[in-house]
């Protein structure tokens, strides 16, 4: 099923991307062209293969639940856009 | 007749030191905003998160405890959406592949037991607190990061009741387990319910509506009993019921619609790429298994059989781990009645502990102080009455229930020779009362024992007090 015009405005709300009609036309093609990869990918035969989430061959890499502060959280918060004394200050959100 | 079919998911907060993916202090309560931040949990781009041990243990522990299987293959996945509360446009959650499912837990409702399956038992992170000030939102992310186990029960939860035992439940086993605090006020503990209505034996089920902001156990069942009651009233004068997300308003003891949820498909749920599988094999899951404590099941029968006690003062003891564990280091002392040590932990302590708000580890009370003054009361020494001083004594002030009595004089008094006097002048200085005993009114009896006792400041033997009255006054 190919991308359609409704289907890059969902994605971009749900990403909050304000796309021109310029770009959301360029992203419908983009896409479909990438689906169209998947359907290349989708002629192998992989029967037998067990499905992945992690192309590295490592597991479990966990560390000690142990308290390492981080020294230089002013320099955290001074890049963010904004703040207001400990707190970091974005535009109102409305619940 | 209609039925509520009830689904929760318990959200609770892992009694970690640190938080779920960085070094961070997991402590968010009551401290200064954004004190415990790094650039991992503030999303900063090249950081990369790695999995807390001690995280996935617990969670795996809880599993185990609600009778899941650890899942021997399981996987992170990013859960996204655009929201301040995680700067990053994306929860560290569990999806497809959750680290425990299909398990259940037992509750009593009313002497029946009933099961009540889990569904699924994952990790997450939590998200950073909000603050909506004027035109701006203010954010603290403290509590960004810090460990979050979600637990799914299945939808046979049928009463508000039913919620809210199930509730109890989970939090009595992440409190046995110390995997949380499973404290709501300080929301390590949250709660969400998906509620419908159905007519009774329909086999379809109703649709849902989704309750949010459930932070107390009684939100749970007044948000159950308010849904329950705005659903069927909505069927029974012909609307529909619509899929929402509501948010329990506790003040006004309603729901209220939130913005329209995006459902799941709109998360674009896929694995997390900068974490690694967690592949737990069985000697692993055995290891969790050997670490969990006694739970309160076999806890429960164990103390039964071996004390004799009732059921529901085994229930009342068993509601806490550290209960249970003081209860059992009273009962060693020899000697010692387990059903007076019962009596005096779910009365008088229990009492005492829900006056002063504090729990059982932080009294001045001992077991072998409570030991001790049990042993006095069966041995004569002293009556109960003063018992319930001694204890009172020995709440503000700790120490031993031997010396309490000692050194304030409180021995009971049962030599006959010392209350013979007492009891004769009781009598003398009541004259008309003994005249209504001669003329075969028993009842002032009482008034006289109760008056030789505070000539004795409670200190005379109720049982010798008895007798001598009767016999100075010749009722024998
Ligand atoms: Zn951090």
């Amino acid at each position: 099923m190919p991308v359609e015009l409704k289907d890059v405005r969902a994605v971009a709300e749900l990403a909050r991307l304000a796309l021109t009609a310029e770009e959301e036309t360029r992203l419908v093609s983009q896409l479909n062209e990438i689906l169209g990869f998947m359907e290349t990918l989708n002629e192998l035969d992989t029967r037998g293969v067990e499905p992945t989430s992690h192309p590295v061959p490592m597991e479990n890499v966990t560390r000690k639940d142990q308290i390492e502060p981080f020294a230089a959280r002013g320099d955290l918060m001074a890049a963010a856009p904004e703040v207001a004394g400990d707190y970091y200050r974005v535009p109102r959100i409305m619940d | 007749m209609y039925e509520t079919v009830i689904g929760m998911e318990v959200h609770v907060e892992l009694q970690t030191r640190s938080k779920m993916f960085c070094g961070c202090s997991a402590d968010h309560f009551q401290v200064a905003a954004n004190r415990h931040i790094c650039p991992v949990c503030t999303s900063h781009p090249g950081s990369l998160p790695v999995m807390n041990g001690r995280a996935v243990e617990l969670a795996a522990m809880t599993g185990i405890a609600l009778h899941c299987q650890v899942n021997p293959h399981s996987v992170f996945a990013r859960k996204n959406y655009v929201y301040p509360d995680l700067p990053k446009g994306y929860q560290v959650s569990q999806y497809e592949l959750p680290l425990c499912s299909d398990g259940w837990v037992e509750i009593t409702v009313e002497g029946q037991t009933k099961r009540i399956g889990v569904v699924r038992v994952h990790l997450e992170e939590d998200t950073g607190k909000l603050i909506h000030s004027g035109g701006s939102s203010l954010i603290d992310y403290n509590r960004a990061g810090v460990p979050l186990m979600e637990i799914v029960s299945d939808s046979s939860i049928r009463s508000a009741e039913e919620a809210y035992q199930y509730l109890l439940k989970i939090r009595q086993i992440v409190r046995y387990l110390s995997a949380s605090t499973g404290d709501m006020e300080k929301g390590a503990m949250r709660c969400e319910a998906n509620i419908s209505v159905r007519e009774a034996g329909a086999a379809a089920y109703g649709t849902k509506v989704e309750v949010k902001n459930l932070n107390s156990f009684r939100a749970v069942r007044n948000a159950v009993d308010y849904e329950t009651r705005r659903q069927i009233a909505l069927i029974e004068t012909g609307g529909t019921v619509r899929q929402v997300t509501v948010g329990w308003d506790e003040p006004s003891g309603t729901t209220r619609e939130q913005r329209s949820k995006e459902s799941s498909e709109d998360y674009r749920y896929f694995p997390e790429p900068d974490l690694l599988a967690i592949n737990l094999d069985e000697k692993w899951i055995q290891a969790r298994q050997a670490e969990l404590p006694e739970l309160p099941e076999p806890l429960t029968a164990r103390l039964e059989a071996e004390y004799g006690l009732r059921r529901q003062d085994v229930a009342l003891l068993t509601e806490d781990r550290e209960i249970a564990a003081f209860f059992e280091a009273v009962v060693q002392h020899p000697g010692t009645d387990p059903r007076q040590a019962a009596n005096w932990i779910t009365g008088e302590l229990f009492r005492r502990l829900k006056q002063d708000n504090t729990d059982i580890g932080a009294t001045k009370v001992t077991p072998a102080a409570l030991a001790d003054l049990i042993a006095l009361v069966a041995g004569g020494s002293i009556n109960q009455n003063v018992a319930r001083d001694v204890l009172g004594i020995l709440w503000a002030e700790g120490g031993s229930a031997s010396a309490v009595v000692e050194s304030r004089g409180l021995a009971q008094i049962s030599d006959t020779g010392e209350l013979d006097s007492v009891v004769a002048e009781v009598i003398a200085t009541h004259e008309e009362v003994v005249e209504r005993i001669r003329q075969g009114n028993p009842k002032p009896l009482q008034f006289l024992m109760g008056q030789v006792m505070q000539a004795t400041r409670g200190k005379a033997n109720p049982q010798t007090v008895t007798e001598l009255l009767k016999r100075q006054l010749g009722l024998e």
